[in-house]
């Protein structure tokens, strides 16, 4: 019998990998390639649309001819793609062409947007229609601030000749034949980081289009997470499209976090904690996003909470790149063993403000706490216990707004390899850290989700046998000291917040 | 025997051009000071480069002394670099094999393990990373042993510990062994750490092949060796086949 396998696409902020899965849910072969990032002023950053369909391209030819021996369209038994969120691309209904670079979900050029809508309608008016509250990171702004910026877009949008999308919508029109009949949809996870989705209904919010002056006819349909939504015509003819999802949710998935009370952190340059909540909405008190975790089929949709940290990977790059104190990134771990603890040295990485659960766009890094004693091992030291704390944040904010404490922690990500830092994260959250055996958790999702859909899978509990330990870190920290030093962190933070002057600066 | 290598001859010469006099030097003087032709010389150059032996600065384009010629000696890999490339492969290695997956490095006359992946079974195991294992009574030791990547001497000096009826614990026992590891490529441990329990590994190896680390799985013997007490060949194929992969994500060219 030939081996049949499930395509993953995963279109990230850095780079477009596909990966092709086996029934264990076993890697079986993976090609990838990086684009170009665009900083055209200070605080933008964009991504060239035409670039990455190129790339997805040529990735899916790749991993076709790297399993061994060569796969073949009929061995793919659906397609699943997770995208890079928020991220918005407008482009031409006829041509195709996109209109300008897509504007990355990092780009902050809607502050003062931001700070607008803050004081009038103010958070609320957000937080009951889409669960978000104002922040650069959604894209509803960025039209908004293109329709501001770019002469006649607004009209065209209104005649119907411009296209909206988050990227899994330009890839998908793309994969379906383009200006030549091309689907144009969203999933509800994407939707749901609009600030144009109500979270409720799932379906675009009246008010909200009203208020930001987004016309309908621009906006793609929000189906389901898992569904076959149309059979690729271009790259793989006939192959069914099943699944997409947001990158965040698609990791949530493929750790298998099914039930309320599950949660998932991926480390990596920034690090995202996201707990499944159920079919229940909650509204965070505490600084957390609401967005949909996932909907499989015309089931009910699934919630989740998330907490989003600005830099944790980040800081690393920094200590290696700005201050050159390490050559790579792992040998982060190998300075902070050169001493026994952090010397009473803290880190508060608030390099662009400070995300969950704070959002305080007016702080700014700290280093405190340094006596003539401090060496480079104890500032290595700094940097990995401040993504360990700010984990412990977002967690104690999670378990403020949720009924469910949060008993163990699954982690992935590239930073998952440090094991003084996952040991750290589990000594500070005082639960297990507990690591699985495939650590491409976004691409296994967005496959798990399509497969799912395709018949491939029969259900979430098979899915559910294919998930292994590969790791678990136990908590071994005294609890005095826990405690102190948590304090410690948080006196820290203190000092970092108002360092911005309010008016005007970015 | 062949003659003289022409070319690590010209290398050696130009390392010790470089390393005479205080000055950064520019490709032609390094053409012009040993009577190479300027390709030839660059071709040298840059393979030295390569290797780190030779830096290049990025302005006036002259060559230095390179920073690993420093730490020769210690042919210094970070472990935890060690881990963090090799974590997929072992992972794989470990979802297939359904063994336990360990990572190893020599450290004081010991094999310490850097990185560690449970068995696949879902049952409570502990994490040992930071464990030591004795180098004449492990796979991933063996493998060490064999390799160079950690002296013999020493072991042997420190006196060869019996730990089962198994282990081999005369010097003539381990250099027979560990011939047997270099040709096959691979290394086998079959209750000689504890009863029990078999295991096997296969070197990592960084540039120009040096071995720098082995990466084994173990288990019950039962499920590593077949009714003879032979490792199972598949088993072999998967780890060799991770061992590889491993090696070339660090630079190994041809394993």
């Amino acid at each position: 019998m030939v081996e049949r396998y499930v395509m993953s696409i995963d279109q990230g902020t850095n780079s477009t990998r596909c990966i092709l899965f086996d029934q264990g849910g076993r890697l079986v072969s993976v090609a990838q390639r990086e684009h170009q990032q665009h900083f055209p002023r200070p605080g933008w950053v964009e991504h060239d649309a035409v670039e990455i369909w190129h790339n997805l391209r040529r990735v899916v030819s790749d991993a076709m001819a790297g399993a061994g021996t060569a796969v073949d369209a009929g061995q793919i038994a659906a397609i699943g793609l997770a995208n890079q969120r928020e991220t918005t691309v407008l482009w031409d209904r006829r041509t195709g062409v996109p209109l300008g670079r897509a504007i990355v979900w990092q780009d902050t050029r809607t502050a003062p947007l931001v700070e607008e809508l803050r004081q009038r309608p103010g958070e609320e008016f957000f937080l009951d229609r889409c669960g978000l509250p104002p922040s650069t990171y959604f894209s509803a702004l960025r039209i908004r601030w293109l329709f501001d910026h770019v002469k006649g877009l607004e009209q065209r949008a209104k005649d119907g000749e411009v296209l909206f999308g988050t990227m899994e919508s330009w890839l998908i029109w793309n994969l379906t034949g383009g200006a030549d009949g091309g689907l144009h949809m969203t999933d509800a996870t994407n939707a749901s980081r609009t600030m144009l989705m109500n979270i409720r209904t799932l379906d675009w919010d009246e008010e909200l289009l009203t208020f930001f002056g987004v016309p309908r006819p621009m906006l793609p349909e929000i189906r389901s997470n898992a569904e076959t939504y149309d059979e690729a015509h271009a790259l793989l003819p006939g192959v069914p499209i099943a699944a997409a999802l947001g990158d965040q949710q698609a990791a949530l998935f493929g750790q298998t976090c099914f039930s309320p009370g599950e949660a998932k952190c991926t480390y990596g340059t920034g690090s995202f904690l996201l707990l499944n909540t159920g079919t229940e909405v909650i509204r965070s008190r505490h600084g957390l996003l609401t967005t949909v975790a996932y909907k499989i089929g015309d089931r009910e949709p699934v919630y989740a909470l998330e907490g989003s940290i600005a830099v944790t990977g980040a800081l690393v790059q920094w200590f290696r790149d700005r201050l050159g104190l390490i050559s790579s990134a792992p040998e982060i771990e190998t300075l902070a063993r050169t001493v026994e603890d952090n010397g009473g040295c803290y880190i508060v990485p608030a390099f662009s403000g400070l995300f969950a659960p704070r959002w305080r766009s007016d702080a700014r890094g700290v280093i405190v706490g340094l006596t003539s004693y401090i060496t480079s091992g104890h500032l290595a030291r700094a940097v990995l216990e401040a993504t360990g704390w700010q984990t412990r944040e977002v967690v104690d904010a999670m378990n403020a707004d949720s009924s469910i404490p949060l008993k163990e922690l699954k982690v992935d990500g590239g930073m998952t390899a440090d094991n003084l830092l996952m040991q750290f994260v589990a000594d500070v959250l005082d639960v297990p850290v507990v690591r699985p055996m495939v650590s491409e958790t976004v691409s296994l999702g967005a496959g798990y989700a399509a497969g799912l859909a395709a018949g491939y899978w029969p259900d979430l509990e098979v899915l559910r046998r294919n998930w292994h330990p590969a790791a678990r870190w136990l908590p071994a920290m005294d609890p005095g000291h826990r405690d102190s030093e948590y304090d410690n962190w948080q006196r820290a933070v203190e000092r970092s917040l108002g360092w911005t002057r309010t008016s005007g600066s970015s | 025997m062949t003659g003289p290598v022409q070319s690590i001859e010209r290398a050696a010469a130009i390392l010790r051009l470089l390393a005479g006099g205080p000055r950064r030097l520019g490709l032609g003087e390094v053409a012009a000071s040993l009577g190479l032709a300027k390709g030839t010389a660059h071709g040298i150059l840059r393979t030295l480069q390569h290797v780190d032996f030779v830096e290049q600065d990025a302005t006036t384009g002259k060559y230095q002394l390179g920073a690993a010629l420093l730490h020769l000696g210690t042919s210094y890999l970070d472990v935890n670099e060690l881990r963090s490339r090799s974590i997929n492969w072992a992972d794989a290695l470990a979802a297939r094999s359904g063994e336990a997956v360990r990572l190893g490095t020599p450290l004081e006359g010991m094999v310490l393990v850097v990185h560690h992946v449970f068995r696949p079974d879902d049952t409570l195991q502990t994490l040992d990373v930071g464990s030591l294992l004795p180098l004449h009574a492990s796979s991933l030791g063996k493998v060490l042993l064999a390799y160079g990547t950690a002296p013999l001497d020493s072991a042997v000096e420190s006196g060869l510990e019996a730990y089962t009826r198994h282990t081999l614990v005369t010097q003539e026992q381990l250099t027979r062994a560990l011939a047997e590891v270099r040709e096959l490529g691979w290394a086998a441990e079959i209750q000689e750490m504890s009863m029990g329990e078999a295991g096997l590994a296969a070197p990592i190896r960084g540039h120009g092949g040096l071995v720098v680390g082995a990466v084994g799985l173990s288990g019950p013997v039962e499920r590593v060796c077949d009714g003879q007490g032979h490792p199972r060949p598949g088993l072999i194929t998967l780890l060799r086949e991770a061992a590889r992969a491993i090696s070339r994500d660090l630079g190994a060219a041809r394993w």
